[in-house]
């Protein structure tokens, strides 16, 4: 075979590799996404972080601002100390609230943020001091039996009977999960 | 009685001693022929076009096995992946599925282990040939040294070739992933390729998977360019070689992957 022939269909099998690397670079993976730019690096405490993960997305109104930078444990006040790193682009109150949510009821978990009034903007190195825990199903579900347990047993033949229970089967367990650090998000 | 017993005892432990340092030899001369390709590797880059030539019997001639292979493995992906993943409710998942299976894991390995059948053979074959009909001693005997005219080019096109046939794989068995998944089955395109570049990582998959093509690479040239320049000169010895380079390249891909695997993934 000609030696040019050669060179040119190796060219073509070059050209189509890198091609073909650039293309899972920039369709399928996230090179595209993941350089934000400048950043700004904050804090937060929590006490439980669930399955939370470092590179987890940091969302406000469902839109991706951030993502986790590191998860440590802060053995002082035994509590998981989140650091966020945030697009500069978009400043945040001082007051802003920190919850950790789960994406559908098997998804991965990611931190929303949500914003409070303050008038001055986070700024690099500050902390997050109103954050809300990670659902735990377990503690849920054994909280739901706790008060199911405590409650008087109902009446049975009273007319008024079904309605203390609905309330206390529909409301009370619900509204007592993680309420434990800050209940104030207005 | 007693003593034919002890023979056959003495005869069966004399057969796993060989074996082993047989075995052990083998590796250790593998190791000295690596050494001495890569010390001389030079001739090959100063002579591009020695390599050139061998990129294009290794690499651009296995192109059709490949890309169709690949077509085809991504496509059983998406139909596998689909069926398991609607009880669950999430067939638009589809996209990671079948992209991470592919960067990953399947794109270096299968396309390691129809390198070692459709290149390492014809590499082991060739030089196994060569020496069977004194090509190589001819050379020495011109002062060529064999090594750097014959075999560093091969190793050097074998360790090019496979990341980039690797990378083509990824790619097209993604693009016959979304030909199942998209207009056949009828997921949404824009969650296919969303999510898809949602969860896979340009770091922690694409380039360990490129990391990993790059090792097979190494390893099954190397094994296949060994059996060959090791082969006793015999067409029964050719053979052997030929059938030796299949099973050790893919034993050792198999095995490679598994230890790569276990590193990337704790860092």
């Amino acid at each position: 075979m000609d030696r040019t022939t050669i060179d040119m269909w190796v060219g073509i099998f070059v050209t189509l590799g890198v091609a073909a690397l650039l293309g899972l670079a920039m369709k399928v993976g996230n090179l595209t996404t993941n350089t934000i730019g400048e950043t700004y690096t904050v804090t937060a405490n929590f006490e439980n972080i669930g399955g939370l993960k470092p590179r987890a997305p940091v969302k406000s109104a469902g839109v991706v601002v951030g993502r986790v930078a590191d998860i440590t444990f802060d053995s002082a006040t035994y509590e998981a100390v989140v650091s966020l790193t945030i697009d500069k682009r978009y400043p945040f109150p001082k007051d802003t609230f920190a919850n950790i949510y789960t994406a559908g009821l098997l998804g991965e978990q990611y931190i929303g943020l949500e914003a409070g009034g303050d008038e001055a903007s986070l700024a690099n190195g500050d902390k997050i001091t109103q954050t809300q825990d990670a659902v735990v199903l377990e503690k849920m579900i054994s909280q739901f039996l706790y008060n199911k347990a405590a409650e008087p047993a109902a009446p049975t033949g009273n007319s008024e009977s079904t309605k203390p229970e609905a309330d206390a089967l529909g409301a009370s367990p619900l509204d007592n999960i993680g309420k434990q650090p800050a209940t104030t998000t207005e | 009685m007693k003593s034919g017993i002890l023979v056959a005892l003495v005869r069966g432990f004399r057969m796993v001693g060989r074996r082993c340092i047989d075995g052990i030899w083998r590796l250790g001369a593998g190791m000295r022929l690596f050494w001495l390709t890569l010390i001389s590797s030079g001739e090959s880059f100063r002579r591009f076009h020695l390599t050139i030539r061998e990129v294009y019997f290794t690499g651009v001639m296995s192109l059709i096995i490949i890309l169709v292979s690949a077509f085809f493995v991504g496509m059983v992906l998406g139909l596998q992946g689909y069926h398991t993943l609607q009880k669950y409710g999430s067939s638009e998942a589809i996209g990671v599925l079948v992209a991470l299976a592919l960067v990953r894991e399947l794109g270096p390995v299968v396309t390691a282990l129809l390198f070692a059948g459709r290149a390492g053979t014809a590499i082991t074959a060739e030089i196994g040939l060569m020496k069977a009909t004194e090509q190589l001693s001819a050379m020495e005997m011109m002062a060529v040294s064999p090594i750097a005219r014959v075999v560093a080019p091969r190793f050097w096109a074998g360790v090019i070739a496979m990341p980039i046939l690797a990378a083509l794989f990824s790619m097209v068995g993604i693009l016959g992933g979304y030909l199942v998944a998209v207009p056949l089955i009828g997921v949404d395109a824009g969650a296919f390729w969303s999510q898809m570049q949602a969860s896979v990582d340009w770091q922690h998959d694409i380039l360990n998977g490129v990391i990993k093509s790059v090792v097979f690479g190494v390893a099954c040239t190397m094994i296949a360019l060994f059996e060959g320049y090791d082969a006793p000169p015999t067409a029964e010895g050719v053979s052997r070689a030929t059938t030796r380079t299949v099973v050790t390249s893919s034993l050792a891909v198999l095995g490679l992957d598994f230890i790569l695997t276990s590193f990337m993934l704790s860092v």
